[in-house]
């Protein structure tokens, strides 16, 4: 499970070497990878009657998540923006 | 938005291809995809590494406002652990790391689909497209309930890119440093955390 983030962190290291090379064709790789990649999720998904049967239901779940993270981590902003500028104007 | 829709597309195609059973089978359950999400990872990686000018732009900013990162991360994670007690069928730490996408639907989905299975894998896409759009429709009544930082924490790790312009339309020009290092902070740890919380 590893391997994976060994992999970025060798890319990292590979990137800041070649930081004097041009690396204009990374950008076009990294979305092209990240549709195949969703393309087979997708694949995986229709391929799987008990998935597509309960795609709504998934829906549903997704949306509850998504609500409660933008609620923990807005008061989570919120606390800190009181507590950084409670005496004075907001400012960066 | 337009990256968005063309991501949305090729896994609907997906879905069309696999219902209707138009590639073989063994395509979705080889390992094809563990070696092509290797083949990101470096990707990602060497887009990083090569770019030293993200990381002299944060030499300006408030050294307080270093924490951001942090408190979208312990907000987000603090509400996942709420949310796994209404979804009784999940684990905390499945929530957690579908919560650890923060936004980033591309990758945490792969992460967790190559991890744990389709269907959390569905889940994580779902709820961090939703992140990412509830953002880009809800930032200005999130500076008005929640002060200037709520958009940028519920922004997670797009607010380097896909939201950068809508807050700093409403939080404000002066916000663009802190909203690019948050960015940059909370989509690095997404590998770390989706991985972390896929081995509980």
């Amino acid at each position: 499970m590893f391997v994976v983030i060994g992999w970025m962190l060798a890319g990292m290291c590979a990137g800041f070497l070649l930081r004097s090379k041009k690396l204009g064709w990374v950008h076009p790789l990294i979305s092209a990878l990240i549709w195949a990649l969703l393309f087979l999720l997708g694949l995986e998904v229709g391929g799987n009657p008990h998935l597509v049967a309960s795609l709504a239901t998934l829906g549903l779940e997704a949306a509850l998540v998504t609500l409660a993270a933008l609620a923990g981590s807005s008061l989570a902003a919120w606390a800190l923006w009181h507590w950084l500028y409670r005496r004075k104007g907001g400012r960066a | 938005m337009k990256g968005s829709l063309i991501i949305v597309g090729f896994f609907l195609l997906g879905c069309l291809a696999g219902y209707f059973q138009l590639l073989p089978a063994a395509v979705a359950s080889s390992d094809i995809s563990f070696y092509a999400l290797c083949a990101l990872m470096c990707g990602v990686g060497l887009s990083i590494g090569s770019d030293p000018q993200t990381l002299q732009n944060f030499r300006s900013l408030n050294p307080r406002l270093a924490f951001l990162p942090l408190m979208t991360i312990a907000g987000t994670l603090a509400a996942m652990w709420c949310v796994s007690w209404l979804l009784p069928h999940r684990t905390p730490a499945e929530c957690m790391a579908v919560g650890s996408g923060f936004g980033y639907y591309s990758l945490s989905s792969i992460f967790i689909t190559e991890y744990k299975g389709a269907e959390l894998g569905t889940v994580a896409l779902l709820s961090n497209i939703l992140r990412e759009i509830a953002t880009l429709l809800g930032t200005p009544l999130l500076v008005r309930w929640f002060g200037n930082l709520a958009p940028i924490a519920c922004g997670g790790a797009t607010t380097m890119d896909t939201t950068l312009p809508v807050i700093t339309r409403y939080a404000g020009q002066q916000w663009v440093v802190v909203s690019l290092f948050h960015g940059f902070v909370v989509d690095f740890s997404v590998p770390f955390l989706v991985t972390f919380f896929c081995s509980l």
